[in-house]
């Protein structure tokens, strides 16, 4: 139980040191192309490898969360909303286990 | 000048209810997780009354079950949260040069991809209220909505869970995808971090999770940042 709160104020101080520190202390523009560079790409990476594979791992059925995947990438594709895309995947999946499960 | 704040204060409230509302049915789904995990309806809603992120908040989560070390889970929420570095450090870009301390931090405290977006798409200097406005609703909506899932998961149906529980991969879907159509090395940096992301689960087996994200993205972000830096343009969309 204690072991959860010390991971809460890890996780809390992390987050809010990365939002608070460049707001606070970087007054000038960054001008390292590299570094600018390579953390415009960190977002893109991290979340695509956190998807995929592991979205198939998520529901009930490999079925209904590849299909929740290629439509939710369609989706998105197409210019939904992040909101749009998230209730699309939602609903693929469970339109996919009531009939194919 | 109070009329002013109270202006911006009213119009970041506006923008905001969409993403409240947004928030408060995803953060539901990250509350199903977060109750699988063991968490308390109360830890879940300060674990995301504090950090208010998607990826980095599941991420830690995943982490707490496996019963990861600190540092581990230290630099996960460091590597998945980086994205609001460069976002923060843009944002410090639009505030006035005498932008008090205290409105630097409390605007920081709350950088998230959607409030972000909204930021960056007022024109002119940031007026810290703008917001504020808007984060009167996405806090209550993302901290408030994870517990609630945390209640409610033990009793919605399997396929109701297994349904929502691709809300969060739809939203990194969501947040991935647009920039890869519009960018094509955005595009193909996703589609070879998917790839490599499915060779190392299974050919990788002894690295964790984790680790794993750690290295594919500084592998795979670093190499794109050498080969394909970013102009100042593209920067600025």
């Amino acid at each position: 139980m204690n072991e959860i709160y010390i991971y809460i104020a890890i996780m809390s101080a992390v987050t809010l040191a990365i939002r608070i520190l460049p707001l606070t202390l970087i007054r000038t523009e960054i001008k390292n192309v590299k570094l600018r560079s390579f953390l415009y790409y960190v977002p893109y990476v991290t979340l695509a490898v956190m998807t995929f594979p592991a979205i198939l791992d998520a529901t009930q059925s490999q079925i209904s969360s590849g299909l929740a995947l290629i439509i939710g990438i369609a989706a998105a594709w197409f210019g939904a909303s992040l909101f749009q895309v998230s209730i699309i995947c939602c609903a693929v999946v469970f339109l996919a286990e009531l009939f194919v499960i | 000048m109070l009329t002013t704040n109270k202006q911006a204060l009213a119009e970041g409230f506006r923008d905001g209810i969409p993403i409240g509302l947004g928030y408060f049915v995803v953060s539901f789904t990250l509350g199903i997780t977060a109750r699988d995990v063991g968490l308390t309806p109360f830890q879940g809603f300060l674990a995301s009354l504090l950090n208010n992120a998607s990826a980095g908040e599941y991420v830690g989560f995943a982490l707490i079950a496996l019963h990861a070390p600190y540092l581990e889970i230290a630099v996960m929420t460091l590597v998945v949260n980086a994205r609001y570095l460069l976002m923060s450090t843009v944002i410090s870009q639009k505030f006035s040069p005498d932008t008090p301390f205290y409105h630097r931090i409390f605007v920081g405290f709350d950088v998230t991809d959607e409030i972000f977006g909204i930021t960056v798409a007022r024109a002119g200097k940031l007026n810290p209220f703008y917001n504020y406005g808007a984060m009167l609703t996405a806090l209550p909506g993302w901290s408030i909505g994870t517990a609630l899932g945390i209640i409610a998961g033990n009793i919605l149906p399997p396929s109701a869970v297994s349904a929502l529980s691709v809300a969060l991969y739809g939203m990194f879907i969501a947040i991935i995808i647009p920039p890869s159509r519009k960018d094509k090395v955005v595009g193909a940096t996703v589609a070879i971090s998917f790839a490599l992301s499915f060779l190392a689960e299974n050919f990788l087996t002894s690295i964790s999770a984790g680790t794993r994200t750690i290295l594919l993205t500084v592998l795979i972000a670093g190499a794109a940042a050498i080969f394909y830096p970013i102009s100042e343009k593209k920067d600025n969309e």
